[in-house]
């Protein structure tokens, strides 16, 4: 018998009865439509996570100074600077696996250009702060090393006070602009970088050289970073020795006994990153799980239907063994219509899975992911389950005696 | 296989069926040599054993001891995929309730076997379509059982038994759903065969169709009881 031949003879018994193929397909059109949609939102909702993190940049640390105690309240992290010009030297110098570090000192102020004026966040930082984020300039240049040795009043614009102050489309570069009314000349603009995962603005900032910040926008005792201090490691699986490293550094800087509390705290990004992954790994394992609950409940509704088709062919099958169909014949007749009607339903599965997936995804402002690969499972296991729920109909056709299978009534 | 060696040769065939406890003997020692292009029938009482028989004779069953030789191969102890391939090859089938596919064409009824012979679609179309002309529905292919009369279905069952050239057409009560005159007609047709050289084997309980026979066999408790030649059927059937 052809390949052909056993194609055609399924295909047309099913379209025999297509609602009752229809119906009989269902649990596998809902189990599947499910797993696409499910497993689509989960990679949606992740790439979303991915590319908040990615915005702050990757194998990053952020080191805060302690918190300030007050009649045995604590203040927020930070508030009682700890950290030195000294700290940041040795961080650079003597920690294995930092490839850069950079002081952040920030505080609100009104920027303003010759006929706009604009209230954003002014960062005091250096170069290597642009290397931590991977963040390039627009227009211009970023901070060179020089203007902060020379506590030069240059300014990087984000992208948002540029066009506020500017006009979205011009160039500022070489127009000066009046912070904590002194006069800085915009030597750049940096690129769009979003929103971050909790709507915060990016690009509603600006820059200037740490040393000239300290100088002319916010005093502070010479020898502390009234900041944070941010390091990139050289790859993700050291993040947390390298945490563990500076850790030890500054306890031993700072003269802490073991046994007392940290007089800092090391934020680290990659593990907040992917803490946030395995939650949603989890929901996307949990929903996948009830997919093939249904895909299984499909599978059985498969094997009933060819149970009853089997019966209610008997006479068939006996003519076709009359006039030569063997076995295998007739095993593969029946496995190749419990296969197609699984693949129809695992098909159609996939069209409002991705449907499905695409609605919602625009309602929630995610991007949809549909991977390929969980497409191909999807359609695979809707084959295997077909393959699987169809051998002991088509066992048990195979096995009719073709004279009582004639005379049957 | 010599030219002269019959074409169906049952020797001392036994058959045993168990019920439960219970061990019905179907046929008790049945010897029977059928030559190409005989024309014979099975006649009996219900339960003397000829079904048996005719299922034996037509592969769907093999013998509880003795030996059954078809066109020179020893049929009686082939598994179920060589009877089928051999059903498939050697042997074309006519039932008492025609037996075709419903919702199927004629056409497509008539391929059946040489699907499952493996023959390419083309092929088998062509000499579906030559079977189909030969019984005389050629105007009648893509008719589906249910718009063709009693008559028409069985000719079209000939022709599907006929479609893949076998030697022997074993007919069971092939008249038995037909009214006289497509019984008349029926018969016509499976002496011309015959006389086309391929051995019929036709079962019944008329004594008027076993008449058109050259042979008659009839079976009685699990025997034969009485073998026939010549005689009444030659003249029933008359010159060509």
């Amino acid at each position: 018998m052809r390949p052909g031949d056993i194609v055609r003879v399924a295909l047309r018994a099913l379209l025999r009865n297509k609602l009752r193929s229809l119906l009989t397909a269902l649990g596998i059109i809902i189990g599947v439509a499910a797993v696409i949609a499910m497993v689509a939102i989960g990679e949606g909702a992740r790439a979303r996570v991915e590319q908040a993190f990615s915005a702050m940049g990757t194998n990053v640390l952020i080191v805060s100074s302690g918190a300030k105690t007050s009649g045995g309240a604590k203040a927020g992290a930070g508030s009682l600077p700890t950290l030195t010009w000294d700290d940041l030297r040795a961080i650079r110098a003597d920690v294995a696996d930092v490839r850069f570090a950079a002081p952040r000192v920030h505080t609100n102020a009104q920027v303003v250009a010759e006929d706009k004026n604009w209230s954003t966040v002014v960062t005091g930082t250096t170069p290597e702060f642009f290397d931590i984020r991977n963040w390039p300039a627009r227009l211009g240049a970023v901070l060179s090393p020089e203007e902060v040795d020379a506590g030069a009043k240059t300014v990087v614009l984000g992208q948002t006070v540029a066009a506020n102050l500017f006009g979205a489309s011009s160039d500022p570069i070489g127009q000066s602009v009046r912070i904590a009314n002194v006069p800085f000349t915009v030597v750049g603009v940096a690129a769009a970088k979003g929103q971050s995962a909790g709507g915060n603005d990016y690009d509603d900032v600006v820059y200037v050289p740490v040393t000239t910040f300290l100088a002319k926008i916010q005093g502070s005792l010479q020898k502390f970073i009234p900041g944070t201090i941010l390091i990139e490691v050289t790859s993700d699986d050291v993040t947390t020795a390298v945490g563990d490293r500076v850790a030890a550094l500054l306890r031993d800087r700072h003269g802490i006994a073991i046994g007392d509390d940290d007089d800092f705290t090391i934020k680290n990004l990659t593990e907040t990153a992917s803490r946030k992954q395995e939650s949603t790994e989890a929901l996307t394992l949990l929903l996948a799980s009830i997919a093939a609950v249904s895909l299984l409940v499909g599978g059985i509704g498969i094997m009933n239907i060819m149970l009853v088709s089997v019966s209610e062919r008997t006479r068939e099958i006996g003519v076709r063994m009359a006039v030569g169909a063997k076995r295998r014949h007739v095993r593969l007749q029946f496995l190749a219509e419990a296969l197609a009607l699984a693949l129809a339903g695992g098909v159609i599965g996939v069209a409002l899975g991705v449907a499905a997936a695409g609605r919602l995804a625009a309602q929630f402002g995610w991007p949809t992911l549909i991977r390929p690969e969980i497409v191909a499972i999807a359609v695979g296991f809707s084959a295997a389950v077909g393959i699987g729920f169809g051998l002991y109909p088509a066992h048990k056709a195979s096995r009719l005696d073709p004279i009582q299978a004639l005379r049957y009534e | 296989m010599t030219s002269n060696a019959p074409l169906i040769a049952i020797s001392d065939v036994t058959k045993t069926y168990r019920m439960g406890e219970v061990e019905v003997e179907a046929l008790r020692g049945v010897s029977v040599d059928v030559d190409a292009g005989e024309f014979l029938a099975i006649m009996g009482p219900s339960g003397s054993g000829k079904s048996t028989l005719l299922n034996i004779l037509g592969c769907f069953d093999r013998p509880t001891s003795g030996s059954y030789r078809l066109a020179g191969e020893d049929v009686s102890a082939l598994g179920a995929d060589a009877l089928a391939e051999t059903r498939n090859q050697t042997l074309g089938f006519v039932f008492q309730s025609f037996n075709l596919l419903a919702r199927t064409t004629a056409l497509e009824n008539v391929e059946l076997p040489l699907v499952y012979a493996g023959m390419a679609p083309r092929l088998r179309h062509d000499r579906a379509t030559a079977a189909l002309e030969r019984v005389g529905l050629g105007e009648r292919l893509h008719h589906h059982p249910s718009q063709l009369s009693g008559g028409q279905q069985q000719r079209v069952a000939i022709a599907r038994a006929l479609v893949n050239g076998p030697r022997v057409v074993l007919a069971d009560e092939p008249t038995g759903n037909l009214d006289s005159r497509a019984s008349e007609e029926m018969m016509a047709l499976l002496a011309e065969l015959a006389g086309d050289g391929i051995t019929i084997v036709l079962v019944t309980h008329e004594a008027d169709v076993a008449a058109r026979a050259q042979r008659v066999i009839v079976v009685r408790d699990g025997l034969i009881q009485e073998d026939r030649r010549g005689g009444l059927a030659q003249e029933a059937i008359g010159a060509p």
